[in-house]
């Protein structure tokens, strides 16, 4: 049995009305945060994204990804982007699809994957405007994007999400499938094609220009010298 | 004088390495379980109490607690008295995280060149830091560095005058630049004076301090609890998605400097702080 597990989510598996309605109550107190209007929680979402969906999703949303995401992260990126330079072909239709920036680590026999977590999105602020214009709608991640990126993914209906870093044992028991397919001698940063069912993930950036770190972090912030508006400011500037 | 072979250093490096990576210490699971109460934010505790599970997974499984199994840094602190023979035993340091990121199904996360940057397939080189300590023994850490925090860290060149609220400033600053890319809850590692280089050893190497020890220097160790309260009221929170806990302590370290420098340097840590130390 897979867990279901998502920063919003208490219980395993099962989960009677009783725990939907926690979870609602505990997404919602993200998604009030600002401006952000009440939504739906706890949505199970097909990836590909079929029509839509992608852009009705609104930041703090707690959801749960089935179906096909690929991986790609710093050096797939880099050459994706040199392919395009080329007006070569990617090596996966991005089309309506997610890229999850992930570089797991290598499988013990018997199993699909080891532990795989996401990385710092913002290394891939560069490439990722581009693959959004060409038709990509998510990409799945942890950390701070580029207005750059956040105005790509409001121009293409598209979603940012964050799964949570540094919880690689746990998010590996979503996975149900992994092939490289390609980049093979780039080893953990290869591109690979993942089968994932109920992968839990949370929308940070949305179609409509939220941005759940700007507003999360403000209602606890509490320290005057600290600018809680520009919280990893520095960084995004990119 | 004492001998030592340096199989002996390999294997237990091996063995660290796997451990680290794994198992994290006491301390550190007692630190998450403790901010899983104190944590304001709903959201924010259910992420500390996934990451709790985590743990678990990753100790019942074998599955690494993060992909990122790090860069491997090592302190060696060697006796005076001690000979090591077998063979060189810098080579036997790399040689045994050769063979844990290997066997124990380690990412190998580590590219040769930096710019052209070929991964070099089996995590090495190591980075070392060497020590010569009074006695017979030596100590090893191993302390696997992931790299979502490490982006994150800075030193700051600060001027005297600048004094103890530019020190401030200089860690507030670099937790607010992390946000949640640094994969918070933190450990804050601090290295104050000494050199450019000697306050980023400190600062590094004050990340495998226990995590409930504070500085035995008593305006230290204020600027350390001032500091983890202040951070605390950033609101980044658990994932950077609000709330309480931000970071899980402050370590600082601190140096005798020159009279025209104030060095400050802030390594950051990810709440995957990892650290195996065994002594030979
Ligand atoms: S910062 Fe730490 S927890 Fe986050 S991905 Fe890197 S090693 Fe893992």
């Amino acid at each position: 049995m897979l867990p279901r597990k998502s920063p919003c989510h208490k219980k395993l598996v099962t989960e009677s009305d009783g725990d939907r309605m926690a979870d609602r109550l505990m997404c919602s107190e993200l998604s009030q945060v600002g401006t952000v209007k009440e939504i739906e929680m706890n949505r199970h979402i097909e990836v590909p994204f079929l029509e839509a969906s992608a852009a009705s999703l609104r930041a703090g949303d707690c959801v749960y990804l089935t179906g096909i995401l690929y991986t790609a992260r710093d050096a797939a990126h880099k050459r994706m982007y040199e392919a395009l330079e080329r007006n070569e072909s990617l090596p996966f239709d991005i089309r309506d699809g997610v890229i999850y920036y992930m570089g797991p680590s290598p499988a013990r026999p018997g199993r699909v994957i080891g532990s795989a977590g996401p990385t710092t999105s913002s290394r891939m602020d560069k490439y990722a405007p581009i693959l959004l214009d060409m038709g990509l709608k998510g990409m799945i991640g942890k950390g701070r994007r580029s207005q750059g990126v956040k105005d790509a993914v409001k121009r293409n209906g598209a979603v940012y999400f964050a799964a949570v870093g540094g919880a690689g044992a746990l998010l590996s028991r979503s996975i149900v499938g992994a092939e490289v397919i390609a980049y093979e001698d780039l080893g953990t940063e290869a591109v690979r094609r993942l089968k994932v069912r109920e992968f839990p993930v949370i929308v940070v950036a949305d179609a409509e220009g939220n941005d759940l770190y700007d507003t999360a972090a403000q209602r606890y912030c509490r320290e005057a010298t600290v600018d809680c508006m520009n919280i990893g400011g520095a960084i995004s500037q990119t | 004088m004492r001998i030592i072979n340096v199989d002996l250093v390999v294997s237990a490096i091996k063995e660290m390495c796997i451990e680290a990576n794994h198992f994290l210490s006491q301390d550190m699971k007692d630190a998450i379980e403790e901010a899983a109460k104190k944590e304001e934010s709903v959201v924010g505790r259910q992420i500390l109490e996934q990451l709790q599970e985590n743990l678990n997974i990753a100790k019942q499984e074998m599955i690494p607690i993060c992909q990122d199994t790090g860069m491997a840094v090592i302190f060696m602190e060697i006796g005076q008295d001690v000979h090591f023979e077998g063979g060189f035993l810098e080579d036997a340091i790399h040689e045994g995280v050769r063979q844990g990121y290997g066997e124990g199904y380690l990412r190998k996360s580590v590219v040769g060149n930096p710019i052209l940057r070929k991964n070099t397939g089996d995590n090495t080189p190591a980075i070392i830091h060497y020590s010569i300590v009074p006695g017979d023994q030596v100590h090893i850490t191993v302390a696997p560095k992931g790299f979502g925090s490490e982006n994150m860290s800075r030193i700051f060149m600060l001027k005297p005058s600048d004094g103890i609220e530019g020190v401030k400033n200089a860690v507030l600053t670099a937790v607010k630049d992390a946000g949640p890319n640094a994969c918070p809850p933190m450990v804050v590692g601090v290295g104050i004076g000494g050199t450019f280089e000697k306050c980023a050893l400190m600062a590094k190497r004050a990340l495998s301090r226990p995590i409930d020890k504070r500085s035995e220097d008593s305006g230290m160790r204020e600027l350390e609890e001032e500091l983890l309260e202040r951070i605390n009221r950033s609101g980044i929170g658990p994932g950077g998605l609000g709330g309480t806990v931000t970071a899980l302590a402050v370590n600082i370290d601190s140096y005798p400097t020159h009279i025209a420098g104030l060095p400050v340097a802030v390594n950051i840590c990810c709440h995957v702080n990892r650290h195996a130390t065994r002594s030979l």
